[in-house]
């Protein structure tokens, strides 16, 4: 192996990357969130998606689910890299569970008139979007489901007269009636 | 309303800092005062339970703590005030997060109501520090103090062990609140660092070191951070087993360069014999190591025959660069107990004599032997001096950071834990002076030796004034050689013999030098003169600056090549420069 004069052994690794959600519960105090990014883009990991907000204010526990890519061995440091933080409770990978139910929120601002609007319109509904808020000449919808069903969706209204998308990032949870 | 004001726990957040050093037995405090710590230090002058020991510039603190703590196996503890006082401190703890050094640090910071407003010595102090810190706090709120001091304390010297920083605005510091002394639920319930192995990983553990043929010890510093009852395990174990050990530059001490088993240290400088038993072993046996960079030199030729054990107390340290096989989550002495019992009870101890009699074979290769000269001391030889000649003394040894750090773990040989202080991960230039300094608060009549560099040592050689000052015997050992010597071995080795700015052209005369300071300065120019200084050296019971120069141009082997294997090292006799040009890949000529 001929690799440039480097203290350091340059390696390039070929594994393949998967993706995986991970459901992260941590102690909502000062600065948790800047740990957890923090980790993140100094480790060199990626996020592919970030949703965070307090779920049990008494107990003050935030849950984050975060989609990451990785090989293998990198999604299971990033996870070991999460756990032993301080604040953070419990780490789970809803990939791995296998039992999990994925979703994400999308606001779509798509503007035109005549059969631009029609057919906009004809597709929400096909993919249960909801109109939020309407003028002659836009409508912003709302629409949730899994990340490919809004991907698709927002495809589809690109030709129509897209504007603007605002989406929540996945959210995800176990079925069944355990808790993580 | 119950009267508060004969309330003994009724105190400013000022003297709830105090109060809590002293709650967790802390005797030293390294520190450097300003603005925003003043009242923390009003407090500590009216106190005399806490000696603060004053530094030159705060990465001196942090450093000098951090030998403190490695030497005794405590916390060190170091207070500094806002902005600057907190970002020099950064190398400090970044340096300990590196080593697992358990420390302590208490910042000042500008009032709570002047936070995020740029005030006068202010800087987001929790914001810089928080990827270099195990956890660190900003305390709004002085009745917060006292929990976040105790849990500060736990977190720092619990599960692996770390820097951790607390960070105190001045209105805090001298507001009125309610302290308590240390209890349980001062800590974060999602806090719980896993000590007890896994009795069936354990058993596997044992049933693959008792059938193998050609099994390794490899050991770290987590065996230090363990304590002492973990080295003597481990000493147990290899005795027991009559394993092969090796260590990292971490772990040197845990079992005694003196042993029969042991190896030597592994890795990029290591030895022959270490690395290459590595290499071909069947069974290896990592205790507290986490398979760095500068062991493992190529990950996918990495010891690639054997099956691997791993105990560490850190999950993220296992399967990090390498792949194991028996992972074991839990403290080093914990395990080592466990498995040590099952091994006696269940299982017999392999015949490894085949092994044993190739791993002579690869001892007899000598692969730290080097050319002797009676003109130019060499570096090699000075260690392999003041090792004989403080042998059987009571010795701390620290080092700087380059190709003397280098020798001193090749050629000094330690018999116990914690007494070798060395910046392993980060390898911080300057971080053997200030830590000799904690090292001898810590053991006022021991003798402390800095090996250090003549460029490393620069780097907080104010620290000698420290020295002076608390009247600390240390002995600063320079190997001058007028380079950055590991920085030009580099650059001979790598970047085609160009030494871009690796010579110091201008030193300064280290005697004079230790003289202004009101340290003794010595100078040793050939090897008949050495032994007779190294001796009046340890005979002054004074700070003692010993200027030993040595050979310009030697460089430091055996060595494994950068993108090579542990069985593709470059020994000393074969380093000549075309085996070198040609060993090391990109194959530059040298000059």
């Amino acid at each position: 192996m001929n690799q440039p004069a480097s203290a350091y052994f340059l390696e390039e690794r070929h594994d393949p990357s998967e993706s995986h959600t991970l459901s992260v519960l941590v102690q909502n105090e000062p600065g948790v969130l800047a740990r957890v990014i923090g980790l993140f883009s100094g480790r060199g990991y990626n996020i592919e998606s970030l949703t965070v907000s307090e779920t049990e204010s008494q107990k003050h526990l935030s849950r984050i689910t975060i989609v990451t890519t990785g090989t293998p061995m990198v999604i299971e440091q990033i996870k070991h890299q999460l756990d032993r933080m301080i604040p953070v409770y419990r780490v789970v990978d809803m990939t791995l569970t296998g039992r999990s139910i994925e979703r994400e929120l999308a606001m779509v601002k798509v503007r035109g008139t005549g059969d631009h609007r029609v057919e906009a319109l004809r597709l929400a509904d096909a993919f249960r979007a909801r109109v939020i808020d309407a003028t002659t000449e836009s409508f912003v919808f709302e629409i949730t489901g899994n990340t490919a069903k809004i991907n698709q969706f927002i495809d589809l209204m690109r030709p129509l007269g897209l504007v603007e998308v605002s989406r929540t990032g996945v959210a995800a949870i176990g079925r069944g009636p355990e808790g993580m | 309303m119950k009267d508060k004001s004969h309330d003994p726990n009724q105190m400013t957040g000022a003297a709830m800092i105090v109060r809590a050093l002293i709650d967790h037995g802390v005797q030293h405090l390294f520190g450097y005062p300003g603005g925003a710590v003043l009242p923390i230090y009003d407090e500590i002058f009216q106190q005399s339970e806490v000696e603060h020991i004053l530094v030159r510039h705060e990465q001196g603190a942090g450093h000098a703590a951090e030998g403190y703590a490695r030497s005794t196996g405590k916390p060190g503890v170091v207070l500094v005030t806002s902005g600057p006082g907190a970002t020099n401190m950064v190398t400090a703890l970044t340096d300990a997060l590196m080593d697992s050094i358990p420390l302590v640090c208490i910042t000042g910071q500008v009032p709570t109501h002047l936070i995020g407003n740029d005030a006068f010595q202010e800087c987001d102090t929790v914001g810089i520090t928080r990827p270099c810190t195990k956890h660190n706090w900003l305390v709004r709120n002085v009745n917060d103090l006292a929990k976040v001091l105790h849990e500060a304390f736990y977190v720092a010297t619990s599960g692996r062990p770390g820097p951790v920083v607390v960070d105190v605005p001045k209105d805090v510091q001298f507001a009125v609140g309610t302290y308590h002394p240390p209890r349980k639920s001062d800590v974060h319930i999602s806090y719980a660092p896993r000590v007890k192995g896994d009795a069936s990983q354990i058993r596997k553990a044992v049933a693959l070191l008792a059938s193998a043929k050609r099994p390794v010890i490899y050991s770290g510093g987590g065996v230090i951070n363990s304590g002492p009852e973990a080295s003597k395990l481990l000493r147990d174990l290899v005795e027991f087993t009559g394993f092969p050990i090796t260590s990292t530059l971490m772990g040197l001490g845990a079992y005694p360069a003196s042993g029969k088993n042991w190896l030597g240290m592994l890795g990029m400088h290591g030895t022959y014999e270490a690395n290459m038993t590595m290499h071909d072993c069947d069974v290896m046996l990592c205790v507290g190591a986490r398979f760095d960079d500068r062991i493992t030199g190529r990950t996918d030729a990495f010891s690639p025959g054997s099956k691997k054990i791993h105990i560490d107390i850190d999950p993220s340290s296992i399967n990090k660069n390498i792949r194991v096989d028996v992972p074991i989550i839990g403290d080093c002495a914990n395990v080592l107990g466990d498995l040590l019992q099952v091994f006696k009870a269940e299982a017999k101890r392999p015949d490894i004599k085949a092994w044993w009699q190739q791993i002579a074979q690869w001892r007899a290769r000598n692969s730290l032997s080097y050319r002797k000269n009676n003109d130019i001391i060499l570096p090699q030889y000075a260690i392999q001096r003041l090792f004989d000649l403080t042998r059987g003394k009571d010795t701390y040894i620290t080092t700087e950071v380059g190709q003397h750090q280098m020798w001193a773990a090749q050629f000094y040989g330690f018999e116990e834990p914690h007494r070798w202080m060395t910046s392993g991960g980060l390898g911080t230039m300057g971080y053997g002076l200030p830590a000799a300094v904690g090292v001898q608060v810590a053991h006022p009549d021991s003798l402390v030796i800095d090996i250090a560099g003549d460029a490393s040592v620069q780097m907080t050689i104010q620290e000698m004034s420290t020295a002076v000052q608390y009247e600390l015997p240390i002995k600063i050992f320079i190997l001058n050689n007028q380079y950055m010597g590991m920085v030009r071995q580099w650059q001979q080795l790598l970047h085609g013999n160009r030494l871009s700015h690796s010579y110091t052209e201008a030193l300064p005369d280290f005697v004079k030098l230790a003289e202004a300071y009101g340290c003794v300065g010595l100078q040793v120019l050939k090897p008949a003169d050495l032994d007779g200084a190294i001796k009046e050296m340890i005979a002054i019971k004074r700070p003692v600056l010993f200027d030993c120069r040595v050979a310009a141009l030697e460089n430091c082997f055996p060595m494994i090549p950068s993108g090579k294997a542990h069985n593709e090292m470059l020994l000393p006799e074969e380093a000549t420069d075309d085996a070198t040009a040609t060993a090391f890949a990109g194959g530059k000529a040298l000059v």
